[in-house]
Order: structure tokens, then sequence, then C-alpha cells
């Protein structure tokens, strides 16, 4: 299973699902991050964690370990 | 009469909501916080009509039961029913914008829409069918834009014009097997409630929202049957049901706009694009983020203009403490007073109590002024943003947020900017943490204690300084990571899922009103705090019995009768001092009070009433321990010698002795302690005034008190007992206790942790 997290800079994914549950994946999906989306890896912040990801034409910071939880391909 | 109509204000952050309300309500607005929670509230009447309230609800992007905002805008829409909204909502970002939307019409209230930033869809070549967009939503839309003031004043006359037609909204669908469980929903849990709210409560009962199932309060047997519905379109729809309907309302957006939102500039780099590219690039973004950081800290707090710096603020303070707050305030009414022929008592506590005090307030708020009007620019330029995207990683192992480095930075000014600056930390655990450890940091107040105690023991080393650093920032470290494990913060997720919003230029007035909130805010209410305390101070270092007279110790020691030889024989014999030192404030209440009071210090090593006096003192600003220290240990000012330094040399060996004898030889051990309680005890009364109007609760507010000096108190003793097992003067049970303490401490820094999933706001 390919997730957010391991998608490299530059690439562009598309949402298969998401994980988990509670606040934070409501949160996840209430910033746009829903399934069927194309998700663009802009960068990696500074110090490796958080990442910078493109989803619905504006910017949004998510931490790795969150990104985790999101199913791409 | 009409009844007043109420409209509130909704939409994403970032969509110039603040802008617009600015513009909307002029200068006619209250600012406070939504009862209970560090959130600000703002209401205002309208300029286009004054007997209309608007409230400005916190920026939130859903109606979810999972963060603050969230729950306060939901709060106030359902339980205040608003006679309309008005959304406004960023043309820019339709997609996401339009997402809060859906939620809002579902409310059965009625909704107009503010287009704001549709200059900027157009400079970019898009379309965007207005007329069919507010067909499709069944509300109507004003195209706006808040920074020019464009369409605002239509837009108010929309959002009265919808409260009083009271007309609610079409609704759009959900997918089949959501709309049957829906019906079924509405049949058996919401059907005596008003019709226009059946559908809202029906949506959130299908997503099992807590708050609401607590609200209506459902028996268990129905709450049985309609869990029945939902796992049914669960199953149907291979998904849970939050995220289904959350699905839905984007699917529903993005067909809505696939007629209606036509794109032609396809990627291109925009300017922010290209200004982020710089700032927060791998290489560059570390060394541009210290760069800022050195700016907005030179400018508010560092050296003076004049001394070498470029910081007006201080310039400004400098000027407000010794010419305003000294000079005028405090020395100027004295003459003015005494002129009168007012009581000494009564010139005292005007004078040195009250004025003094307030002098000493109004001291800080052109450093304020200047940091706060950065910190605004910051943050209304896109900038802060990226500060939490750029320091994350480091600071939520700590319980805090990226953008905690800020108030940590400004804390080593002054603690109290530090506090305030708390404010731009969304998240309400974060902010408390970081109002909790702020004051850990070594402000300039401190310097002079640690250089007092560095001088007199140390011989000027100049690694007591450093280690007072790194004793603030390891505080902070440990306190976060044990904190954030205990009950009061467990429970609450940090989710950190952020909009990093595009950079634009700043709206000046958006930024010096800000500014001008934070400032009046702390005048007013650290004020009160700061006032009463300064009062209760004075007082009990200006009274006290002496002989058995009461009243104020200086003049009692002027009277022959009442002071009598004999009588300062027996007070120098009390407190162990030669008779030819002996001073008034020996007799002082807080004397008095010190020195039973003394008894806390003994376990850390400073048990005597001095240390433990000026420990006191410090509570109204920390300089006043060195002062105090200076008017204890006899030196005395007035027999032609110079003013007392700021870090106390004329007394150091007189220090050292003392520390010396009453620690029973290990003097630099008990300053070492003393330093280290006072470094990391409560703040000042106005860094806790501070404290109080951040933390917006009482109860919060006493927690961070108690646990500041609670934690002071333990280091210092393990410090102590530690240090004097090593030096050959250990003491059993003080021994075992600090082991047992620092065993504490580390289980609770290490024992495993889960961070909770689900938030809880009450």
């Amino acid at each position: 299973m390919k997730t957010l997290r391991d998608a490299k800079v530059g690439e562009t994914v598309k949402v298969v699902k998401l994980h988990g549950e509670g606040a934070v994946k409501r949160r996840i999906m209430d910033m746009g991050l829903t399934r069927g989306v194309e998700v663009y890896v802009r960068k990696l912040a500074p110090l490796g964690d958080p990442v910078e990801v493109k989803v619905r034409n504006y910017e949004l910071s998510i931490r790795k370990a969150d990104a985790e939880m999101i199913e791409v391909e | 009469m009409d009844k007043q109509l109420r409209i509130a204000l909704a939409g994403n952050p970032n969509s110039g909501k603040t802008t617009l309300f600015n513009k909307l309500t002029g200068s006619n607005q209250f600012v406070g916080n939504w009862p209970g929670v560090t959130v600000e509230k703002k209401e205002g009447k309208l300029i286009v009509d004054r007997e209309v309230v608007l409230t400005d609800l916190p920026g939130i992007y859903s109606l979810s039961p999972y963060t603050l905002e969230e729950v306060v805008a939901r709060n106030y829409l359902i339980e205040e029913k608003p006679d309309a909204i008005l959304n406004i909502v960023d043309a820019t970002n339709l997609e996401r914008n339009l997402y809060l939307t859906t939620q809002l019409t579902e409310l059965g209230i009625p909704v107009v829409i503010a287009l704001n930033m549709m200059d900027l869809v157009k400079k970019s070549g898009d379309v965007i069918n207005v007329k069919e967009l507010s067909r499709q939503l069944g509300c109507p839309i004003v195209e706006i834009s808040a920074l020019k003031g464009e369409g605002v004043k239509e837009a108010a006359q929309a959002a009265i014009a919808a409260a009083k037609s009271g007309k609610t909204l079409p609704q759009h669908s959900f997918s089949g097997p959501v709309e049957h469980a829906l019906a079924h929903i509405e049949e058996v849990t919401v059907h005596h409630l008003p019709e226009e709210r059946q559908r809202w409560y029906a949506l959130k009962l299908f997503e099992r929202d807590e708050k609401v199932l607590e609200q209506l309060s459902i028996p268990s047997n129905v709450r049985a049957h309609i869990e029945q519905d939902i796992a049914a379109a669960e199953k149907e729809l291979d998904d849970d049901a939050e995220s289904i309907i959350t699905n839905e309302r984007y699917i529903y957006i993005g067909n809505m706009l696939k007629g209606i939102y036509k794109k032609k500039g396809k990627g291109q780099l925009s300017a922010s694009d290209k200004i982020d590219r710089i700032v927060t690039n791998r290489i560059l973004a570390l060394p541009i983020f210290a760069l800022v950081m050195f700016l907005v800290y030179a400018l508010s707090m560092g050296k003076p203009i004049g001394d070498g710096g470029i910081s007006i603020g201080t310039f400004l303070t400098d000027w407000a403490n010794d010419v305003l707050g000294g000079a005028w305030l405090t020395d100027g009414s004295r003459a003015i007073l005494e002129g009168w022929n007012v009581a000494p008592w009564l010139v005292g506590l005007i004078s040195d109590g009250i004025l003094a005090g307030v002098g000493a307030v109004l001291g800080f708020v052109p450093q304020m002024l200047v940091l706060f009007l950065m910190l605004c620019l910051l943050e209304d330029c896109g900038y802060m943003a990226r500060i939490a995207f750029i320091m994350d990683r480091i600071f939520r192992r700590f319980g805090l947020s990226g953008k905690s480095f800020i108030p940590m930075l400004v804390g080593t000014g002054c603690g109290i900017p530090g506090v305030m600056a708390s404010r731009t930390i969304e998240n309400e655990r974060d902010r408390r943490m970081t109002i909790m450890t702020t004051t850990f940091m070594p402000c300039g107040a401190k310097m002079p204690i640690i250089g007092l105690i560095a001088g007199a023991l140390f011989g000027g080393s100049t690694w007591i300084a450093t280690s007072a650093y790194f004793i603030g920032v390891a505080a902070i470290v440990i306190s976060g990571i044990m904190l954030k494990k205990t009950k009061m913060f467990a429970g609450d997720p940090a989710p950190f899922v952020m909009e990093l919003p595009a950079y634009h230029l700043p709206a000046w007035g958006n930024i010096l009103r800000g500014t001008w909130e934070r400032g009046w805010s702390f005048i007013k209410r650290a004020g009160t705090v700061i006032v009463i305390a300064s009062i209760v101070i004075w007082f009990l270092t200006s009274f006290g019995s002496v002989n058995g007279k009461f009243g104020m110790v200086d003049d009692l020691y002027e009277d022959d009768t009442v002071a009598t030889e004999a009588y300062i024989a027996l007070v120098a014999d009390r407190m162990d001092i030669p008779e030819d030192e002996v001073e008034p404030m020996d007799d002082s209440l807080l004397a008095r009070i010190a020195q039973p009071a003394s008894v806390v210090f003994k376990p850390l090593g400073f048990g005597d009433w001095k240390p433990t006096a000026a420990t006191v003192t410090g509570l109204v600003a920390k300089e006043e321990v060195v002062a105090n220290f200076g008017i204890m240990y006899a030196y005395d000012d007035n027999d032609g010698e110079e003013e007392l330094e700021e870090n106390g040399d004329q007394i150091w060996d007189r220090v050292a002795e003392d520390f010396d004898a009453f620690s029973g030889g290990h003097g630099k051990l008990a300053a070492f302690a003393f330093m280290i309680f006072n470094l990391l005890c409560a703040p000042c009364f106005a860094a806790i005034g501070a404290i109080k109007r951040e933390m917006n609760s009482r109860k919060w507010t006493w927690f961070a008190i108690a646990y500041q000096c609670g934690f002071a108190w333990v280091i210092a003793f393990i410090v102590w007992q530690l240090g004097r097992a090593f030096a050959g003067g250990m003491n059993v049970v003080g021994l075992v206790l600090a082991l047992v303490m620092l065993a504490l401490l580390l289980w609770q820094l290490f024992k495993p942790y889960k961070e909770a999933q689900k938030l809880t706001v009450k």
C-alpha cells in the first residue's frame, strides 16, 4: 500500500482511501483531501517534516505521521 | 419597534474575513472572548445600519465537533440563531470555501455569500459564472473586494434583506442510501423540532456527532434503531458515515463547479509560489527564519536607538520608564501632593504604590506596540504559517506549536509580550502550554538577579548567565513533555493539517487595528492586576509595628520614644545583625511575614528572611529583587556613594558572607538554588496579568502559577540537596526526598504516551 508519506517531492498522486478515524481523519477530509482528489507533493520542510502539498488549488501542510493515513496511487 | 437584527459573519481563515468585518463595522467594535475559552469574540454594528449587530465568528473550515473554533461557531449558530449568515468566500479557493457553505446552508438560517477576491480571479483570466452559482446554491451572491472596500455595502444590504425575509434555502441532496437514512432519522428523532432545522440535526445524527447526540438525549432504543439505518448506508457505500458525508459534499461542489468555473491559466507559478520557493527553501529557510526573528527582536526589545541598536521599542520604553514613569508620575505626583499638604502615607500610597506600579506597566507599552505591529505584519502577509511549517518538527515533541518559538524568543526580552504573542497559535492546547512555559525564559528583568548571584558568589563567572538560559530552555522542554501527558492536557490531539495561505501585501488598516487591540487589552487587564498588587506590596513594605506601635515604619523609626535604643538592640538581636545596620524595613510587615515564611525555602538552602522577602517583592517586578537586597543589606545611597549598581556590586561581599552563613558554608550552592527558584517561579504581577488575560480562565491562571512555583521549588530542592550531598553536607532525609522527586520527574518524562485521537471540547 502506498501512502502520501511515500510520495516523492514533485509527484502528483491520487487519493484512494483514508485510514484511521476521529478528529484527525475528519480534519484531513475537511481540508479537501478526499477520495479521488489529486495531490501534488510540493516540498518537505527544511527539517524533513511536515510536507507541503497542493490540493484543490491551495497549499496545505501535513505531518508525515498524518500523511501515512492517506492511501494514494 | 422592530427587534434588533443579528447577522453572523462566517468564513474560512485567510478569506479576508477580518478585513471585511472591519470594513462593515468601522470603529464600532467590541472585542472580548467567547465564554470560557481563549477564542476571541468580536461584535460590531453595521455602518449601513447601526441597528444591526454583526458577530464575527472564528475562522473555520467546517462545522465538525472537533476543533474549539468550530464548536464555538456551531453553538452560536444553533443556540443564538442569528437572523442571517454572511458567508465570505474566497473566489481564488472556491472548492474548499464552498465546503463550509454547504454546511451553513443546512442550518435553516438565510445565507448571503460575499464572494471575495473576484478581482484576482478575473486578473488570472479565470471565469466564474456567478449568476449560475447563486442559482444552484440558492442564495444571493455579492461580488466584493474586502481590501478595496468594493461591494461591501451591497453585501451588508443583501444580508439585511435576507435577515428580514427570513427565507430558508433549498437543500442540496446526498446520494440515495444517505437520503434514505436521513429520512428515517428525521422521522424518528427530530420531527418535533422546527422544520428548517430538522435536516441539520438528522445529518449530525447520521455522522454520529457526539455533541448533538448528547444535546438531543435520544433514548437508547431509538439510537439503536437509527444506528441500523446508518450501518446500512455505510455498508452500501463502503465507508464510515462521517467520511461519506464529507466526500459527497466535495463531489457535489466539484460537479456544480464544472459548468461554472472556467480555468484559463494552467500550471503557472503565481507570485506567492515564487516567494515560497525561496522562503521555505530547504537550504535558505532556516537562515531567513533566523534573520526575520533577529529583526523582530532587535526592533522591539533589542538595544535602543542611540545605543548601538535599532530598537525603537526599547528607546521609547526607556524614555517612558525614566522620564514618564520615574520623573513625572512618581516624583512629579509626589511634589504636587506634598504641595497640597496631603498626609505622607497617602502620598506614599499614590506616588510609590499606585503610580509607580502604573508607570511600570505603561513603560512596557511602546515595546509591546512595536512587537505586536511586527507580529500582525508577519501574520497578515502569510509568513506566520510558514514559521509553524519550518519549526513544527522541533516543537511538537514538547507539546508546543512551531509558532511557540516567537513567544519564547520575545520572552527573553520580557515575559508579558511573550505571553501575549502566544495568541497567534491556533490550537488551544498548544497555546495554553506556551503561555505556561514562556516565562521560564530569563527575561531582561531577571538579568540583575543573575548578575548579583554570579558576581557575589561566583566571581563574575559568565557560565552562570549561560546556565540561566540553559535552565530556561530545559524547563520549557521538560515541562512540555511532562505536561502533555497530564490529565489537563491529555485527550486533545493536535491535528496539524494547516493551510499555507498565499502571501499577500499587508492590509495596514488590519495591522494597526490588531496592534492597538492587543496593546489596549494589556493596558486594561494587566493594569488592574498590577495596581492592586502594587498597593499590597507597598503596604507590606511600608507598614509594620515598631515597639508595639503600628504605622509607617519610616515615621516610627524617626521617633526616638518609639524606636528606643533598647528596642533597636532587640531588633538587631532578632535579625542577627549589628545594631547600626537595623533598618526601618526590618520591622515592616513584609519582614515579619518573610521570617516565618522563609521556612518554605529552608529545604532549598536559602531559608533566611532576606532572600525570602526579596523573592516576594520580585512578584512586583523582578528588578525589585536586587533593589531589595540593596535595602536589606543596608546599602545606603545617601552618604555620597554612587547609587546601587543594577547588579548590586557594592553589596556582593555582604551577600556572599550572609549566604555562606545561613547555608552552613554552602553559599554558592544556596545562591544557585536561589537563582533557579527566582528564574522559574511565578513571573511578576504584570506577566501574571497577561497570563490571566490570555488564559481567559481563573482555573488555568492559578494552575499555571501553581505549576511554575511548584516546578521551581522542586528543581531548586533537587539541586540544593544533591549538590550538598556531593559537597559533603549530606542531609539523609533531604537527599532521599530529592532522589524520589528526581525519579518521579524522570518517570513522567519517559513514561510511554499515546497521542489521543479524539478531541474533547466542553
